[in-house]
C-alpha cells in the first residue's frame, strides 16, 4: 500500500538548528560581553548569529544585506540594505543588530541603511540558499539578470521537499514581500519560493 | 543659502510630496482590500503591493522632511496635512469598486509608474536615484501582476469583460494627469531630477495598447478628462473621506508611535 497523499514529506531540514532561536526574546544570548578585542572580525562573527526574522535559519550575512562593518575603538557602524523597500522586518533587523553588538561589548552601535546599490536576490550567498532550501523555502531559481526574469517567464523551480521539477506557481505574492507561493505536482506539497528580484 | 537654492529646495520638496502622496494614497486604497480579496492569493497580492508602496512613500516623505528643513517627520507629512495640501494623482484616490476596477486602476498606474521610476533612477539627485533604482524592481513585479489580470478579465467571461470595460471607461479620464507638467515639474526635469513627464505618454500608450490588445479590448471611448490633484491639491470627493480614516489615529492621539 502506498502512503496516503496527505502524508507530509519530511523537509530535508526538519531538525531545527539551534540558531533558529538566536536573537529572539527568551533565547540565550549567543554572544556575551566577554573580554576580548573589539575588532571588525568580532563584529562580523556577531552578525553571523543574527537571523532574518522571517526566515530564522538564514543569518543576515547569508541574506546579503550586510554591506559593510567599520569598528572605531568601541564604536561599530554596520551598513545594511533592505530586501524590499517596505519590508517590515528591516526595523527588526536593525534592532537585533544593535542588541547583539551591544551584548558583545560595543558601546556605540550605529546601523546605517544603504539603498544603493539596491539589494538583489543574487546577493544571497550559497550558504544562505542551502539554509533556505533546508527550511523548505525554494531559493531563487536563477539570477536577477536572467532573461527569463526580465521577460516575466515563469522560472523552473525545484521542490524543496522532494526535489521534483514538476512545480507550478499558485500565487505571485506570498506570506512576505520576498516570497511567492508554489506547489509541487509530484509530492503535492505547497512551498514558499524566494522571489528573484 | 542663495535665493535660487531656496527656490530649488521648495520645488524639490513639493515634487517629493507628489511622489510620496501618490504612493501613500494608493497604498491605503489597496489596504482597504485586506481581508476582502476575492481569493486569498489576491488578498495577499494587494497587501504586498501596498507594502512596497508605503515603503517608497516613507523614503520620499523622509527626504521631503529633510529638504524642507523644518523638522517635520514622515508621520507629520503623511498624517497631519489637510486634503488641499495633498498632491497625489486623482486616479489613485478613486474608490476600489469591484476587482476589475481595482485592477484597471492598478494597471494604468503601474504602467506609468514603471516609466516614471525608470526616469527617476537616472536622477541627478543621488537620493532619488537610489530610491527609484530599488523601487523599479518592485514596480516591475506589480505591473506584471496587474497586466495579467487585465488580460484575464478582458479575454475572460462575459461578466469579467463587461466589468473591466466599464472600469477602463470610468478611469481613463484620470490618466492625462500623468503627463501634465507645471512649473515645478519643468524645473525638476530641467535640473535632471525627474523625467520629462510629457515624454512618458507615447511609451505608456504603447504599453497599455499592447495589453488591451492581448485582452481583446478596445481603447476606451470616454473622451472626458480631469486633473488637479497632483499640482493644485484639488481633489475628487473621495480623498477627504480617505484621509479622515487614514489620519484619524494620529489626529486623535498626536505624536502616537508604534
Amino acid at each position: 500500500m502506498t502512503a496516503p497523499r496527505h502524508t507530509r514529506p519530511k523537509p530535508s531540514g526538519a531538525a531545527l538548528p539551534d540558531e533558529i532561536f538566536a536573537g529572539f526574546a527568551g533565547a540565550p544570548m549567543q554572544v556575551q560581553a566577554t573580554p576580548g578585542p573589539l575588532t571588525v572580525e568580532r563584529a562580523q562573527a556577531v552578525l553571523a548569529t543574527v537571523p532574518d526574522p522571517e526566515i530564522p535559519s538564514v543569518m543576515l550575512p547569508d541574506l546579503g544585506v550586510i554591506r559593510g562593518v567599520d569598528v572605531d575603538g568601541d564604536a561599530v557602524t554596520v551598513r545594511m540594505s533592505p530586501t524590499y523597500t517596505g519590508c517590515p522586518a528591516t526595523d527588526l533587523m536593525q534592532m537585533m543588530i544593535r542588541e547583539q553588538l551591544t551584548a558583545a561589548g560595543f558601546a556605540t552601535v550605529t546601523v546605517d541603511l544603504v539603498l544603493s546599490p539596491a539589494w538583489s536576490s543574487d546577493d544571497i550567498t550559497a550558504e544562505g540558499r542551502r539554509k533556505m532550501a533546508a527550511a523548505g523555502i525554494a531559493p531563487p531559481a536563477h539570477r536577477a539578470t536572467d532573461k527569463r526574469h526580465l521577460t516575466g517567464t515563469t522560472p523552473d523551480v525545484a521542490c524543496p521537499h522532494c526535489g521534483s521539477m514538476a512545480t507550478e506557481m499558485t500565487s505571485a505574492f506570498g506570506a512576505t514581500a520576498c516570497k511567492a507561493l508554489w506547489r509541487c505536482t509530484d509530492c503535492q506539497e505547497p512551498f514558499d519560493y524566494f522571489k528573484c528580484i | 543659502m542663495t535665493a535660487s537654492a531656496t527656490d530649488h529646495d521648495a520645488a524639490l520638496f513639493r515634487y517629493l510630496l507628489r511622489l510620496g502622496d501618490t504612493s501613500h494614497v494608493l497604498c491605503h486604497r489597496l489596504g482597504e482590500w485586506c481581508g476582502h480579496g476575492p481569493i486569498m492569493e489576491e488578498d495577499i497580492a494587494l497587501t504586498n503591493v501596498a507594502l512596497d508602496l508605503i515603503g517608497q512613500a516613507r523614503l520620499f516623505y523622509q527626504y521631503a522632511g529633510e529638504v524642507e528643513g523644518k523638522g517635520r517627520s514622515e508621520d507629520e507629512l503623511a498624517f497631519l496635512r489637510p486634503e488641499r495640501d495633498f498632491n497625489n494623482l486623482l486616479l489613485v484616490e478613486q474608490p476600489n469598486g469591484d476587482y476589475a476596477h481595482t485592477m484597471a486602476r492598478q494597471f494604468l498606474f503601474d504602467a506609468w509608474n514603471l516609466l516614471l521610476f525608470r526616469g527617476l533612477a537616472q536622477s541627478k539627485d543621488a537620493r532619488i536615484a537610489e530610491i527609484a533604482a530599488k523601487a523599479v524592481k518592485e514596480i516591475t513585479y506589480h505591473r506584471r501582476h496587474s497586466s495579467s489580470w487585465v488580460i484575464r478579465m478582458g479575454d475572460g467571461t462575459e461578466v469579467s469583460r463587461t466589468r473591466i470595460v466599464a472600469a477602463f471607461e470610468q478611469l481613463m479620464g484620470f490618466t492625462p494627469e500623468f503627463f501634465h507638467m507645471d512649473d515645478i515639474d519643468r524645473q525638476m526635469a530641467e535640473a535632471g531630477i525627474g523625467p520629462d513627464l510629457a515624454a512618458l505618454r507615447d511609451p505608456w500608450m504603447a504599453d497599455v495598447e499592447a495589453v488591451l490588445a492581448e485582452a481583446t479590448l478596445d481603447w476606451p471611448s470616454a473622451t472626458w478628462s480631469v486633473m488637479g490633484g497632483r499640482h493644485e491639491g484639488r481633489h475628487t470627493e473621495h480623498l477627504g473621506h480617505l484621509l479622515a480614516e487614514m489620519q484619524s489615529t494620529q489626529r486623535q492621539y498626536p505624536g502616537l508611535n508604534w
